[in-house]
Protein backbone atom coordinates (compact mmCIF):
# COMPACT_ATOMS: atom_id res chain seq x y z
CA UNK A 1 0.00 0.00 0.00
CA UNK A 2 2.86 2.60 0.86
CA UNK A 3 4.84 1.22 -2.07
CA UNK A 4 2.82 2.64 -4.60
CA UNK A 5 2.26 6.09 -3.98
CA UNK A 6 6.85 6.61 -2.73
CA UNK A 7 7.11 5.01 -6.57
CA UNK A 8 5.14 7.75 -8.11
CA UNK A 9 6.80 9.78 -5.74
CA UNK A 10 10.10 9.05 -7.28
CA UNK A 11 8.96 8.78 -11.30
CA UNK A 12 11.18 11.86 -12.74
CA UNK A 13 8.34 12.47 -15.23
CA UNK A 14 5.85 13.36 -12.52
CA UNK A 15 8.13 15.35 -10.55
CA UNK A 16 9.28 17.45 -13.75
CA UNK A 17 5.75 17.81 -15.09
CA UNK A 18 4.22 18.95 -11.68
CA UNK A 19 7.86 21.49 -10.72
CA UNK A 20 7.01 23.08 -14.04
CA UNK A 21 3.26 23.14 -13.54
CA UNK A 22 2.57 23.97 -10.25
CA UNK A 23 3.67 28.23 -10.80
CA UNK A 24 1.47 28.34 -13.67
CA UNK A 25 -1.35 26.94 -11.80
CA UNK A 26 -0.93 29.38 -8.96
CA UNK A 27 -0.59 32.23 -11.02
CA UNK A 28 -3.65 31.18 -13.30
CA UNK A 29 -5.68 30.99 -9.96
CA UNK A 30 -4.33 34.60 -9.02
CA UNK A 31 -5.71 35.43 -12.64
CA UNK A 32 -8.92 34.03 -11.85
CA UNK A 33 -9.45 35.35 -8.94
CA UNK A 34 -8.90 38.96 -9.60
CA UNK A 35 -10.34 38.96 -13.52
CA UNK A 36 -13.45 37.18 -12.45
CA UNK A 37 -15.76 40.60 -13.02
CA UNK A 38 -14.16 40.84 -16.39
CA UNK A 39 -14.41 37.14 -17.99
CA UNK A 40 -15.08 33.58 -16.61
CA UNK A 41 -13.84 32.68 -13.03
CA UNK A 42 -14.58 34.30 -9.34
CA UNK A 43 -13.57 33.53 -5.83
CA UNK A 44 -15.06 29.84 -5.58
CA UNK A 45 -13.25 28.95 -8.99
CA UNK A 46 -9.43 30.18 -7.64
CA UNK A 47 -9.93 28.47 -4.47
CA UNK A 48 -10.18 25.42 -6.30
CA UNK A 49 -7.50 25.70 -8.84
CA UNK A 50 -5.17 27.35 -5.83
CA UNK A 51 -6.25 24.21 -3.74
CA UNK A 52 -5.93 21.63 -6.24
CA UNK A 53 -2.09 23.11 -6.74
CA UNK A 54 -1.39 22.70 -3.08
CA UNK A 55 -2.74 19.43 -3.07
CA UNK A 56 -0.86 18.36 -6.09
CA UNK A 57 2.57 19.29 -4.59
CA UNK A 58 1.59 17.69 -1.61
CA UNK A 59 0.84 14.38 -3.56
CA UNK A 60 4.27 14.75 -5.65
CA UNK A 61 6.80 16.07 -2.84
CA UNK A 62 4.94 14.56 0.14
CA UNK A 63 2.81 15.73 2.94
CA UNK A 64 4.94 17.33 5.31
CA UNK A 65 6.71 19.60 2.93
CA UNK A 66 2.97 21.04 1.59
CA UNK A 67 2.13 21.01 5.33
CA UNK A 68 5.66 23.49 5.85
CA UNK A 69 4.49 25.40 2.62
CA UNK A 70 1.14 25.95 4.33
CA UNK A 71 0.53 24.88 8.16
CA UNK A 72 -2.45 23.11 9.25
CA UNK A 73 -2.65 26.07 11.35
CA UNK A 74 -2.81 28.62 8.68
CA UNK A 75 -5.67 26.62 6.47
CA UNK A 76 -7.77 26.58 9.52
CA UNK A 77 -7.60 30.41 9.96
CA UNK A 78 -8.09 30.81 6.28
CA UNK A 79 -11.27 28.88 6.77
CA UNK A 80 -12.51 31.01 9.15
CA UNK A 81 -11.20 34.56 7.83
CA UNK A 82 -12.55 34.23 4.08
CA UNK A 83 -16.16 33.82 5.29
CA UNK A 84 -15.51 36.71 7.73
CA UNK A 85 -14.40 39.22 5.22
CA UNK A 86 -17.24 38.09 3.26
CA UNK A 87 -19.44 38.95 6.21
CA UNK A 88 -17.44 42.04 6.93
CA UNK A 89 -17.13 43.92 4.04
CA UNK A 90 -21.56 43.26 4.61
CA UNK A 91 -21.34 44.79 8.32
CA UNK A 92 -19.29 47.41 6.61
CA UNK A 93 -21.60 48.24 4.47
CA UNK A 94 -24.36 49.10 7.52
CA UNK A 95 -21.87 51.49 8.63
CA UNK A 96 -21.53 53.52 6.28
CA UNK A 97 -25.69 53.49 6.23
CA UNK A 98 -26.68 50.97 3.36
CA UNK A 99 -28.30 47.82 3.64
CA UNK A 100 -26.21 44.80 4.68
CA UNK A 101 -24.05 43.79 1.37
CA UNK A 102 -25.07 46.72 -0.48
CA UNK A 103 -22.13 47.93 -2.20
CA UNK A 104 -23.33 51.05 -2.81
CA UNK A 105 -21.24 53.46 -0.32
CA UNK A 106 -17.98 51.91 -0.07
CA UNK A 107 -16.82 54.44 -3.08
CA UNK A 108 -18.01 57.86 -4.02
CA UNK A 109 -19.48 56.12 -7.19
CA UNK A 110 -21.84 53.95 -6.47
CA UNK A 111 -19.97 51.48 -9.73
CA UNK A 112 -16.38 51.73 -7.99
CA UNK A 113 -18.50 50.92 -4.94
CA UNK A 114 -19.70 47.95 -6.56
CA UNK A 115 -16.60 46.91 -7.95
CA UNK A 116 -14.71 46.97 -4.52
CA UNK A 117 -17.75 45.10 -2.76
CA UNK A 118 -17.29 42.35 -5.06
CA UNK A 119 -13.35 42.23 -4.93
CA UNK A 120 -13.85 41.82 -1.19
CA UNK A 121 -16.66 39.04 -1.12
CA UNK A 122 -14.68 37.29 -3.98
CA UNK A 123 -11.25 36.91 -1.74
CA UNK A 124 -13.72 36.05 1.04
CA UNK A 125 -15.06 33.23 -1.26
CA UNK A 126 -11.56 32.40 -2.45
CA UNK A 127 -9.66 32.20 0.87
CA UNK A 128 -12.09 29.97 2.24
CA UNK A 129 -12.86 27.91 -0.59
CA UNK A 130 -9.03 27.13 -0.94
CA UNK A 131 -8.53 26.86 2.81
CA UNK A 132 -11.82 24.42 3.13
CA UNK A 133 -10.06 22.19 0.24
CA UNK A 134 -6.69 21.98 1.85
CA UNK A 135 -8.22 21.15 5.04
CA UNK A 136 -10.32 18.14 3.60
CA UNK A 137 -7.33 16.64 1.82
CA UNK A 138 -4.91 17.45 5.19
CA UNK A 139 -7.59 15.68 7.44
CA UNK A 140 -8.14 12.91 4.68
CA UNK A 141 -4.32 12.34 3.86
CA UNK A 142 -3.29 12.91 7.65
CA UNK A 143 -4.90 10.10 8.40
CA UNK A 144 -2.62 7.34 6.55
CA UNK A 145 0.66 8.58 8.78
CA UNK A 146 -1.50 6.65 11.61
CA UNK B 1 -21.38 8.70 -23.43
CA UNK B 2 -22.68 10.24 -19.88
CA UNK B 3 -24.79 6.73 -20.20
CA UNK B 4 -21.85 4.15 -21.28
CA UNK B 5 -19.72 5.74 -18.25
CA UNK B 6 -23.21 5.77 -15.61
CA UNK B 7 -23.25 1.88 -16.57
CA UNK B 8 -19.63 1.35 -16.36
CA UNK B 9 -20.06 2.99 -12.84
CA UNK B 10 -22.49 0.78 -11.84
CA UNK B 11 -20.69 -2.37 -12.82
CA UNK B 12 -17.46 -2.28 -12.01
CA UNK B 13 -16.49 -3.72 -8.61
CA UNK B 14 -12.77 -2.52 -8.82
CA UNK B 15 -13.05 0.75 -6.63
CA UNK B 16 -9.69 2.61 -8.19
CA UNK B 17 -11.62 2.19 -11.64
CA UNK B 18 -15.08 3.45 -10.50
CA UNK B 19 -12.97 6.47 -8.50
CA UNK B 20 -10.92 7.31 -12.16
CA UNK B 21 -14.32 7.01 -14.03
CA UNK B 22 -16.15 9.44 -11.93
CA UNK B 23 -13.26 12.28 -12.50
CA UNK B 24 -14.01 11.04 -16.24
CA UNK B 25 -17.70 11.85 -16.23
CA UNK B 26 -16.60 15.11 -14.42
CA UNK B 27 -14.78 16.11 -16.83
CA UNK B 28 -17.02 15.01 -19.72
CA UNK B 29 -20.17 17.20 -17.65
CA UNK B 30 -17.27 19.97 -17.69
CA UNK B 31 -17.31 19.87 -21.46
CA UNK B 32 -21.16 19.51 -21.59
CA UNK B 33 -21.53 22.84 -19.64
CA UNK B 34 -19.00 24.49 -21.60
CA UNK B 35 -20.84 23.74 -24.64
CA UNK B 36 -23.83 25.26 -22.89
CA UNK B 37 -21.37 28.34 -22.28
CA UNK B 38 -21.38 28.19 -18.86
CA UNK B 39 -17.97 28.68 -18.48
CA UNK B 40 -17.68 29.69 -14.73
CA UNK B 41 -19.69 25.96 -14.02
CA UNK B 42 -17.60 23.91 -16.03
CA UNK B 43 -14.21 25.83 -14.41
CA UNK B 44 -15.59 24.26 -11.08
CA UNK B 45 -17.06 21.25 -12.06
CA UNK B 46 -13.44 20.26 -13.72
CA UNK B 47 -11.34 21.09 -10.95
CA UNK B 48 -13.80 19.82 -7.94
CA UNK B 49 -14.97 17.01 -9.98
CA UNK B 50 -12.43 15.83 -11.70
CA UNK B 51 -9.88 16.63 -9.60
CA UNK B 52 -9.95 17.11 -5.81
CA UNK B 53 -12.77 14.66 -5.62
CA UNK B 54 -10.70 12.19 -7.02
CA UNK B 55 -7.79 12.32 -5.13
CA UNK B 56 -10.00 12.30 -1.89
CA UNK B 57 -11.40 9.11 -3.19
CA UNK B 58 -7.81 7.77 -4.22
CA UNK B 59 -6.81 8.82 -0.63
CA UNK B 60 -9.61 7.32 1.16
CA UNK B 61 -9.18 4.05 -1.15
CA UNK B 62 -5.51 3.75 0.15
CA UNK B 63 -6.79 3.38 3.58
CA UNK B 64 -10.25 1.16 2.98
CA UNK B 65 -8.97 -1.32 0.10
CA UNK B 66 -9.74 -1.12 -3.56
CA UNK B 67 -12.42 -3.76 -3.78
CA UNK B 68 -15.67 -3.25 -3.11
CA UNK B 69 -18.16 -6.13 -1.11
CA UNK B 70 -20.26 -8.32 -3.24
CA UNK B 71 -23.87 -7.57 -3.50
CA UNK B 72 -25.78 -10.71 -2.13
CA UNK B 73 -29.32 -10.54 -3.35
CA UNK B 74 -31.33 -7.86 -4.82
CA UNK B 75 -33.19 -5.33 -2.77
CA UNK B 76 -36.70 -5.44 -3.89
CA UNK B 77 -38.43 -2.18 -1.50
CA UNK B 78 -35.31 -0.31 -2.52
CA UNK B 79 -35.67 -1.33 -6.36
CA UNK B 80 -39.53 -0.61 -6.05
CA UNK B 81 -38.36 2.79 -4.77
CA UNK B 82 -35.59 3.56 -7.08
CA UNK B 83 -37.99 2.90 -10.17
CA UNK B 84 -41.03 4.74 -8.36
CA UNK B 85 -38.76 8.15 -7.80
CA UNK B 86 -37.01 7.69 -11.74
CA UNK B 87 -40.41 7.23 -12.99
CA UNK B 88 -41.77 10.12 -11.10
CA UNK B 89 -38.96 12.41 -12.47
CA UNK B 90 -39.49 11.25 -16.16
CA UNK B 91 -43.39 11.69 -15.93
CA UNK B 92 -42.38 15.51 -14.66
CA UNK B 93 -40.15 16.15 -17.48
CA UNK B 94 -42.52 16.39 -19.93
CA UNK B 95 -43.95 19.55 -18.14
CA UNK B 96 -40.77 21.22 -18.14
CA UNK B 97 -40.41 24.06 -21.16
CA UNK B 98 -37.92 23.22 -24.27
CA UNK B 99 -34.34 23.65 -23.98
CA UNK B 100 -33.93 26.95 -24.95
CA UNK B 101 -36.89 28.26 -25.08
CA UNK B 102 -36.73 31.91 -24.76
CA UNK B 103 -40.39 31.85 -23.45
CA UNK B 104 -39.71 29.96 -20.34
CA UNK B 105 -40.55 30.90 -17.01
CA UNK B 106 -37.00 31.50 -15.86
CA UNK B 107 -35.90 33.53 -18.69
CA UNK B 108 -39.17 35.91 -17.81
CA UNK B 109 -38.54 36.98 -14.26
CA UNK B 110 -35.55 38.53 -13.23
CA UNK B 111 -33.32 37.33 -15.82
CA UNK B 112 -34.07 40.36 -18.58
CA UNK B 113 -33.20 43.07 -15.54
CA UNK B 114 -29.99 41.21 -15.07
CA UNK B 115 -29.22 41.41 -18.65
CA UNK B 116 -30.32 44.51 -19.22
CA UNK B 117 -29.27 46.46 -16.56
CA UNK B 118 -26.39 45.29 -14.66
CA UNK B 119 -24.36 46.93 -16.72
CA UNK B 120 -25.57 50.28 -15.24
CA UNK B 121 -26.42 49.15 -11.54
CA UNK B 122 -23.14 46.93 -10.57
CA UNK B 123 -20.70 46.92 -13.86
CA UNK B 124 -18.78 44.42 -14.06
CA UNK B 125 -18.84 43.23 -18.14
CA UNK B 126 -19.00 39.36 -16.61
CA UNK B 127 -23.21 39.09 -15.31
CA UNK B 128 -22.39 35.83 -13.76
CA UNK B 129 -20.32 37.60 -11.35
CA UNK B 130 -22.53 40.70 -10.98
CA UNK B 131 -24.92 37.83 -9.94
CA UNK B 132 -23.65 35.83 -7.86
CA UNK B 133 -21.24 38.75 -5.66
CA UNK B 134 -23.92 41.62 -5.60
CA UNK B 135 -27.76 40.75 -6.53
CA UNK B 136 -27.30 37.51 -5.24
CA UNK B 137 -24.45 37.91 -2.29
CA UNK B 138 -26.88 36.46 0.62
CA UNK B 139 -27.38 33.85 -1.49
CA UNK B 140 -23.39 33.38 -1.78
CA UNK B 141 -23.05 34.02 2.02
CA UNK B 142 -24.47 30.75 2.52
CA UNK B 143 -23.15 28.89 0.14
CA UNK B 144 -19.54 30.20 1.97
CA UNK B 145 -21.53 29.47 4.96
CA UNK B 146 -22.17 26.06 3.79
CA UNK B 147 -17.78 24.93 2.59
CA UNK B 148 -17.21 26.37 5.74
CA UNK B 149 -19.68 23.89 7.92
CA UNK B 150 -18.21 21.32 5.54
CA UNK B 151 -14.78 21.82 7.12
CA UNK B 152 -15.56 22.08 10.43
CA UNK B 153 -18.00 18.61 10.07
CA UNK B 154 -14.73 16.75 8.37
CA UNK B 155 -12.27 18.56 11.18
CA UNK B 156 -14.35 17.33 14.12
CA UNK B 157 -15.05 13.69 12.89
CA UNK B 158 -10.85 12.86 11.20
CA UNK B 159 -9.29 15.92 12.84
CA UNK B 160 -6.58 17.64 11.81
CA UNK B 161 -3.74 15.78 10.36
CA UNK B 162 -0.81 17.18 12.14
CA UNK B 163 -2.91 17.76 15.40
CA UNK B 164 -3.47 13.98 15.49
CA UNK B 165 0.37 12.93 15.06
CA UNK B 166 1.13 14.88 17.92
CA UNK B 167 -1.52 13.63 19.63
CA UNK B 168 -0.07 10.30 19.50
CA UNK B 169 3.23 11.23 20.49
CA UNK B 170 1.88 12.57 23.30
CA UNK B 171 0.21 8.48 24.17
CA UNK B 172 3.56 7.04 23.25
CA UNK B 173 5.31 9.49 26.06
CA UNK B 174 2.41 9.10 28.54
CA UNK B 175 2.03 4.98 27.41
CA UNK B 176 5.58 3.65 28.88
Amino acid sequence: MIQKPSSMRENPILRGVTSITLGPILLFAWYVQWHGDYGPGGGFQAGVIFAAAIIAYALIYGLDRAQHFIPPKAAEIGVMSGWLLYIGTGVLNMLLGANFLDYDVLASDPLHGQHYGILAVELGVGITVAAVMIVLFYAFAGRRHR
Amino acid sequence: MLLVLSVALLRIRDLFTVAMLTGIYSLVIACFFMLQDAVDVAFTEAAVGAGITTVLFLTTLSMVGREEAPISRINLPALACVAACGALLLYASQDMPAWGDPQAPVHQHVAPRYITESAAEVGPPNIVTSVLASYRSYDTMGEVGVVFTAAIGVLLLLGNGARRREDNEDDAEDQP
